[in-house]
C-alpha cells in the first residue's frame, strides 16, 4: 500500500504586508499529515492558526501564502481555481473553529444549517439529507437529535453547539479535519467529552486530524504526533508519547510553566525566551 | 537634517520618557496616518487654501466687495480684470467670495463650538445615568430630531429675527440631537467595560468618570461626525441665506450670493454657479478630512 | 480575624418573571492573609460573588462584611482603598487612551496618595515593569504587561484585599506562570488577602489554601488544597472536576 500523505506541506510562508514592512506570520515550515492525529502547539502569535488557515487558503489580502508545495492528496492547493477550492473546503477538508457562538448562523435552525452544509457538497434528496443529518447528530452524542434539529443556535449550550459544529463539518465525509482550538471556549468537563467525540469519529473514519491548540498537555494526551511552533517556525517535533523527553528549552519551558494540581511548587518556572530560537531554522515535520 | 531625524526618532520612540513625549508621539503617529491618506490631505489642502483666503482677504481681493458699479454689472469671468465676473450690482464676485469665506467659516466655527458640546453633555449624561434621566433627555432629543432641520431653523430665525448670529443659534439648536445620540450610544458601550468598572472601584464619582474617562472616548467619534456634518451646516447656513433669513444683504454670504444670482441663472450662469462651487469645495474638503480622521481617531487598537 | 465574611448571599438579575438567581445562599469566611479560591464552570456564579462584593452588582441580599466594614447598597471611599479587583481580560480593563502613568496617577489622585511620582516608579518596579513602560499606551503593551499594569493599578492605594477574577485565563501558559509568580510574591510582601476566581483547578491550587467549589450558584463544598490533592472529597461533582483537570503529563 502506498502511504501517500493526505496533506503535504513544504516550506510554507504566510506573509502580511503592513505599513512598516512585511510581517512573516509563518516562516518556512514543512510537515505532512497522514491518517493520524497531528497536534500543532504554540503560544499566541506563534503562527499555528495561520498554518491551519493557510491549508484551506483562508488568508485574506493583505496576507499571502507562499509554499514550495502545499498539496491535499497530491492536488496542489495554491494553483487551484477558486471554484474547485470551495469544493475542497468543507468537502475533503473541514475546519472546526474555536467558538461555536460565532460559527453558527443565529437565524437558521440547527437542522437547516446541517442540511445546507451537506447539500453544498453532494446532491442528495431532502429526506436522505435529513436522515443523514439526524444520524450524524446521533453520532456526536446528542441525545435527542429530533429535538435539537429544530432548535436555534442560541437555544443550545456551548458544548452542544461545538458538537453540532463537529457534526456539520463531518457530514460531507472529509478526509482531513482541521480543529483550531475546538475546546478552549468550553468548560473542562465538556472539553473531554467533545475531544472523545472527535477522537472516535476520526479513528472510525480514518481521517487525518490537524489539532491546533495552546495546551501542550491536552495535545499530548490526545494526539499521535506533535509539532511545536514558535515565532512562525517549528522548533521541535516528536511523538506524543515522547513529549516528556522533549529537548528544546521552549518545549520544556511550556511544560514546566503549567501549575500542576498534583505536584505543587512554590514558584512556577518562567520561560526565558532566547532570541536565537527565532532565527534557528525550522525543523521539518515530514514523514 | 540630523536634528529633524533626532526629533522623528524621539517622537516614534517605543519608550517615551515623559508625559509630553507620549502625547506628542501619539499626535505625530496620528498625523502620519492622516498623511498617508491622499484624499484627506487633498481636503486639508483645500480647507487650508480657503482659510488662508479668508484671513488674507483684504490683501487678495482685487476690488471692494461692497462697491457697486452698475456700469460693470453682470460681466463674464475674466472680463475687465474681474476673475469670476461681476454680479447684478456690478460687484466683483472673486472679492465677495473671499470675504464670504470669512462668514461661512465663522458660522461653522460658532456652530461647532455649540452643537457638539451640548450633544456630548446631554448624550453622556443620559447614557451614563440611565433610568428616568435617560428617558427624559432622549425624548427631548427625539422631539428636536423629528423636525426637519431647515424648517426648525426657519422657525427659530423667524422668532429671533434674521441675522448671522441668530442663524448660527438656530442651526446649533437643530444640530445637537444627532451628537447626543452618538454620544449616548458610545457611552452605553463604554460604561459596562472593565476599565470603567476599574475606575469605579477606585472610588471615582459619576462626574469624574463621565468627564475624564468617557468624554475622551466619545470625542473622537463626535469630531469625525462634526467634520462630516460641516458640509451640512454650511449648506443650512447657505439655505437660510438663500431664503433671506441668514446673512442680510449686502453681506457677501455664499448662500445669499446664490440667492441673488438665481434670477439671472439662465443668462448669466456664473453669478450663482461660482459661490455654488465654493460651497461644494468646502463641503467636500470637510467630508474628506472627516473620512481621514476616522482612521486616525478610531480607538480600535492596531496590534498589527 | 476574618477579612471577609459572607452570610446567606443571594444575587439575582432581572425583575418579576425575568428574575433569575445567579448566586443562592452562599456562606464563607476568609481569614486575614488567607487566599481563598472559587472554582466552577461557566455560569456557576463564581464571578458574580466577586462583583457583588465589589459593588458592581447592586441586586443582592444577605450579609457581607469586608475588611471590618459591613456592606450596604453603597460602598464608602475607604472601602475602595482597602479592596481592589483585577479583571479577567487585560485587553478590556485598561482605558485605551490613557498611558500607564495616567492610569496609575488617576488611581492615586482619588485616594490622595502623597509623592505620586515616586510611588508610580516603585509600583512599576513591584510588578516587574521597568520605568520604560511608564508612558506607554495599552496598545504598546503585550497581554502579560497589561495585566501587570492592572495589578499595579489595584495595588496603587495599598489595599489589603485583592479580588482576582480569572486574572490569567486570557494569557498564554508561560505568561500565566509569570503573573501567578508575581501574585504569590506580592501577597508575601504586602500581606494581602486574595479571593481568586478561576475555572482552572491547577491555577487555583497554586495560589489558594482553601477552595470553594461552585455549581449552579451555590457551594458544592469548601475544602482545603491538601484535601483536594488527596482527592478527599465528598461531592461527586468535585470528584468529576478533579478528574477532568488532571492532565499534566509530567
Amino acid at each position: 500500500m502506498t502511504d501517500a500523505p493526505l496533506l503535504d506541506v513544504e516550506n510554507l510562508w504566510v506573509k502580511f504586508r503592513t505599513r512598516t514592512g512585511v510581517f512573516d506570520a509563518v516562516r518556512g515550515i514543512s510537515f505532512t499529515l497522514g491518517k493520524e492525529r497531528l497536534g500543532i502547539v504554540g503560544e499566541s502569535g506563534s503562527g499555528k492558526s495561520m498554518t491551519g488557515r493557510a491549508v484551506l487558503r483562508l488568508i485574506r489580502p493583505p496576507g499571502l501564502i507562499e509554499a514550495d508545495r502545499l498539496a491535499v492528496h497530491g492536488e496542489d492547493i495554491l494553483s487551484l481555481p477558486d471554484k474547485r477550492m470551495r469544493q475542497l473546503r468543507g468537502g475533503r477538508v473541514s475546519m472546526i473553529m474555536q467558538d461555536p457562538k460565532f460559527s453558527l448562523n443565529p437565524v437558521m435552525t440547527v437542522g437547516q444549517q446541517l442540511i445546507e452544509a451537506l447539500c453544498a457538497h453532494e446532491k442528495v434528496s431532502r429526506s436522505e439529507a435529513r436522515k443523514r443529518t439526524l444520524d450524524m447528530l446521533d453520532e456526536v452524542a446528542i441525545r435527542d437529535p429530533k429535538r435539537v434539529y429544530d432548535l436555534y443556535p442560541h437555544e443550545v449550550s456551548g458544548g452542544m453547539g461545538q458538537r453540532i459544529m463537529i457534526a456539520m463539518m463531518l457530514l460531507p465525509n472529509p478526509e482531513i479535519l482541521i480543529a483550531d482550538e475546538p475546546t478552549s471556549a468550553l468548560d473542562v468537563s465538556v472539553q473531554l467529552q467533545v475531544l472523545d467525540i472527535i477522537d472516535t469519529l476520526v479513528r472510525d473514519r480514518g481521517m487525518g486530524l490537524m489539532f491546533i491548540s495552546h495546551d501542550l498537555n491536552l495535545v499530548a494526551k490526545f494526539c499521535d504526533r506533535i509539532v511545536i511552533m514558535y515565532a512562525g517556525r517549528i522548533v521541535e517535533t516528536c511523538k506524543a508519547s515522547e513529549l516528556r523527553n522533549a529537548q528544546h528549552p521552549y518545549t520544556q519551558g511550556l511544560l514546566n510553566a503549567v501549575p500542576d494540581l498534583e505536584h505543587p511548587r512554590d514558584h512556577l518556572e518562567v520561560l526565558k525566551r532566547d532570541p536565537a530560537w527565532r532565527d534557528a531554522p525550522s525543523v521539518s515535520a515530514r514523514i | 537634517m540630523s536634528t529633524s531625524q533626532g526629533l522623528r526618532a524621539w517622537l516614534l520612540s517605543e519608550e517615551p520618557t515623559s508625559r509630553q513625549q507620549a502625547r506628542y508621539a501619539s499626535w505625530y503617529k496620528g498625523w502620519l496616518t492622516l498623511r498617508s491618506n491622499t484624499l484627506a490631505m487633498l481636503g486639508l489642502f483645500v480647507l487650508a487654501f480657503l482659510i488662508l483666503g479668508a484671513i488674507f482677504a483684504p490683501l487678495l481681493a482685487t476690488h471692494d466687495p461692497f462697491a457697486q458699479d452698475l456700469g460693470q454689472r453682470l460681466l463674464a469671468p475674466g472680463e475687465n480684470g474681474h476673475f469670476f465676473g461681476t454680479d447684478s450690482l456690478g460687484r466683483d464676485i472673486y472679492s465677495r467670495l473671499l470675504y464670504g469665506a470669512r462668514i461661512s467659516l465663522y458660522i461653522v466655527l460658532l456652530v461647532v463650538m455649540v452643537a457638539p458640546v451640548v450633544g456630548l453633555i446631554v448624550g453622556t449624561v443620559s447614557g451614563y445615568a440611565g433610568g428616568w434621566i435617560d428617558v427624559l433627555l432622549m425624548r427631548i432629543t427625539d422631539i428636536f430630531l423629528a423636525f426637519p432641520r431647515l424648517i426648525l431653523a426657519l422657525a427659530f430665525v423667524a422668532a429671533l429675527g434674521a441675522g448671522i448670529e441668530n442663524a448660527v443659534l438656530a442651526i446649533s439648536l437643530t444640530a445637537w440631537p444627532p451628537y447626543a445620540r452618538i454620544a449616548r450610544a458610545e457611552t452605553l458601550t463604554i460604561r459596562n467595560s472593565d476599565y470603567i468598572h476599574a475606575i469605579k472601584l477606585q472610588g471615582a464619582g459619576p462626574f469624574r468618570i463621565v468627564t475624564r474617562h468617557i468624554w475622551p472616548l466619545c470625542i473622537s467619534s463626535l469630531v469625525i461626525r462634526v467634520t462630516l456634518d460641516m458640509a451640512g451646516i454650511i449648506l443650512t447656513a447657505a439655505g437660510l441665506g438663500f431664503l433671506g433669513l441668514g446673512a442680510q444683504p449686502p453681506s457677501p454670504e455664499w448662500g445669499a450670493m446664490i440667492s441673488e444670482g438665481r434670477k439671472y441663472i439662465l443668462d448669466y450662469w456664473w453669478v450663482a454657479t461660482i459661490p455654488g462651487i465654493a460651497i461644494f469645495a468646502i463641503s467636500l474638503a470637510f467630508n474628506l478630512i472627516g473620512d481621514g480622521l476616522r482612521d486616525v481617531l478610531d480607538p480600535k487598537e492596531d496590534n498589527a | 480575624m476574618n477579612a471577609i465574611t459572607v452570610k446567606a448571599l443571594n444575587v439575582w438579575f432581572g425583575t418579576g418573571a425575568q428574575k433569575s438567581y445567579a448566586v443562592r445562599d452562599v456562606n464563607f469566611n476568609v481569614a486575614d492573609g488567607e487566599s481563598f479560591g472559587l472554582v466552577g464552570e461557566s455560569g456557576s456564579g463564581k464571578s458574580t460573588i466577586l462583583r457583588a462584593m465589589a459593588g458592581l452588582v447592586p441586586t443582592w441580599s444577605g450579609e457581607m462584611s469586608v475588611a471590618g466594614e459591613t456592606l450596604g447598597p453603597r460602598r464608602s471611599k475607604a472601602f475602595y482603598s482597602k479592596v481592589q479587583m483585577v479583571f479577567q481580560d487585560p485587553y478590556a480593563s485598561l482605558h485605551p487612551r490613557q498611558t500607564v502613568d495616567r492610569v496609575l496617577s488617576e488611581a492615586m489622585n482619588l485616594h490622595d496618595v502623597p509623592n505620586i511620582n515616586q510611588r508610580i516608579a516603585s509600583l512599576l518596579d513591584d510588578v516587574g515593569l521597568g520605568p520604560g513602560f511608564r508612558f506607554r499606551y495599552p496598545h504598546q503593551l503585550s497581554g502579560g504587561q497589561r495585566q501587570r499594569v492592572a495589578i499595579a493599578r489595584a495595588l496603587a492605594c495599598n489595599p489589603s484585599i485583592l479580588l482576582l477574577d480569572e486574572p490569567t485565563s486570557a494569557l498564554d501558559v508561560s505568561v500565566q506562570a509569570e503573573i501567578l509568580n508575581l501574585l504569590v510574591d506580592l501577597r508575601r510582601e504586602h500581606k494581602l488577602t486574595y479571593i481568586m476566581v478561576s475555572h482552572d483547578l491547577g491555577v487555583v491550587s497554586h495560589l489558594c489554601e482553601r477552595i470553594g467549589v461552585m455549581k449552579n450558584g451555590s457551594f458544592e463544598e469548601v475544602l482545603s488544597v491538601e484535601a483536594m490533592r488527596r482527592f478527599d472529597t465528598k461531592s461527586a461533582y468535585t470528584q468529576h472536576l478533579l478528574e477532568s483537570s488532571i492532565n499534566s503529563i509530567r
